[in-house]
């Protein structure tokens, strides 16, 4: 199943709503990452609160859709990780270093706005 | 009073007999690994299986995602291979075993393939000891362009 891709403001909000095959991952990457430029996006959310289960393949590909995000000129937060499925990571072993993750949408896009302003502060403080 | 116990002790038996028959209707499912979309059926699959049995809720999540990591690496390394999932009793214990077995390369190096970070596919290497942290417990045999076969448990606690 498709992930729905919604804009909001300067952020994309991707909801993952069932488990995803790998057929579904990769399009959710290539959607993301092609919309990010598009709508000139300064942000992306990919909110797995639906996500019963986080396997390792999964994990990774989500990290390396965050690291491509970046790399595209935005950020990316993980947010609604559910508490079994955090349990399940940290069992297996899964970092998710260097990835954002915030507990909900809300805070996900505090996180994001928050960073907004930090890189507003950053690049004025370069122009003086 | 008695005629008041009876039936309410008769009924408890009956429902707990229906119970038991029930969950031994469907204690074993075999789901063969075709492809990436047979990992997502297994785990529901197991996970099916495993509420059945009580499990909490972070134990099913548990043994979904141990499931999902052998089938993965079925699809990933054997191509094609078998998941069998069935209820086990020992004693008063009750549990879930899963059998992943495939018929593909096999593991040259099973110490190597056990330690966390170990990768052919330059993958975090996480699966099998992974799922070994996931599970009571591990077994698992494999031979060189014969197969791999890895036995897991969990138990109800
Ligand atoms: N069914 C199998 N058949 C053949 N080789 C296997 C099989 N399962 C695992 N292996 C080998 O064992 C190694 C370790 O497996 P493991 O699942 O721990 O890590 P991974 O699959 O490489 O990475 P990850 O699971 O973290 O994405 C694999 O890289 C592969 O070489
Ligand atoms: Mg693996």
């Amino acid at each position: 199943m498709e992930v729905p891709i919604l804009k909001q403001g300067p952020y994309l909000i991707a909801s993952i709503q069932s488990a995803l095959s790998d057929e579904d991952l990769v399009q959710l990457r290539d959607a993301l990452v092609a919309q990010v430029g598009k709508l000139r996006s300064r942000g992306v959310i990919v909110d797995v609160t639906a996500l019963d289960v986080m396997d390792s393949f999964a994990t990774r590909t989500l990290r390396d859709i965050a690291h491509m995000i970046r790399l595209r000129g935005a950020e990316m937060v993980i947010v609604g990780i559910q508490p079994e499925v955090a349990f399940a990571l940290v069992r297996l072993g899964l970092k998710l270093e260097g990835v954002a993750t915030a507990l909900d949408l809300e805070e996900g896009i505090l996180y994001l706005n928050r960073k907004m302003g930090e890189s507003g502060k950053e690049m004025k403080h370069r122009g003086r | 009073m008695g005629d008041d116990r009876n039936p309410k002790a008769l009924r408890a038996t009956l429902s707990s007999h229906s119970a038991r028959n029930r969950a031994d209707e469907a204690e074993a499912v075999h789901v063969s690994i075709k492809s990436d979309r047979d990992i997502i059926f297994a785990r529901q699959k197991g996970k099916e299986l495993a509420s059945r049995l009580g499990f909490s809720n972070t134990d099913l999540t548990l043994i979904a995602t141990a499931i999902s990591e052998l089938a993965r690496n079925i699809v990933l390394y054997a191509k094609t291979g078998e998941v069998y999932l069935k209820t086990v009793k020992q004693g008063e214990r009750r549990g879930l075993s899963v059998v992943a077995s495939d018929e593909g390369q096999g593991i040259p190096d099973l110490q190597r393939a056990l330690q966390d970070g170990y990768s052919t596919s330059h993958s975090l290497g996480l699966g099998l000891p992974g799922v070994r942290r996931l599970m009571d417990e591990f077994e698992i045999n494999s031979e060189l362009n014969r197969g791999t076969t890895v036995s897991v448990k969990k138990w109800v606690p």
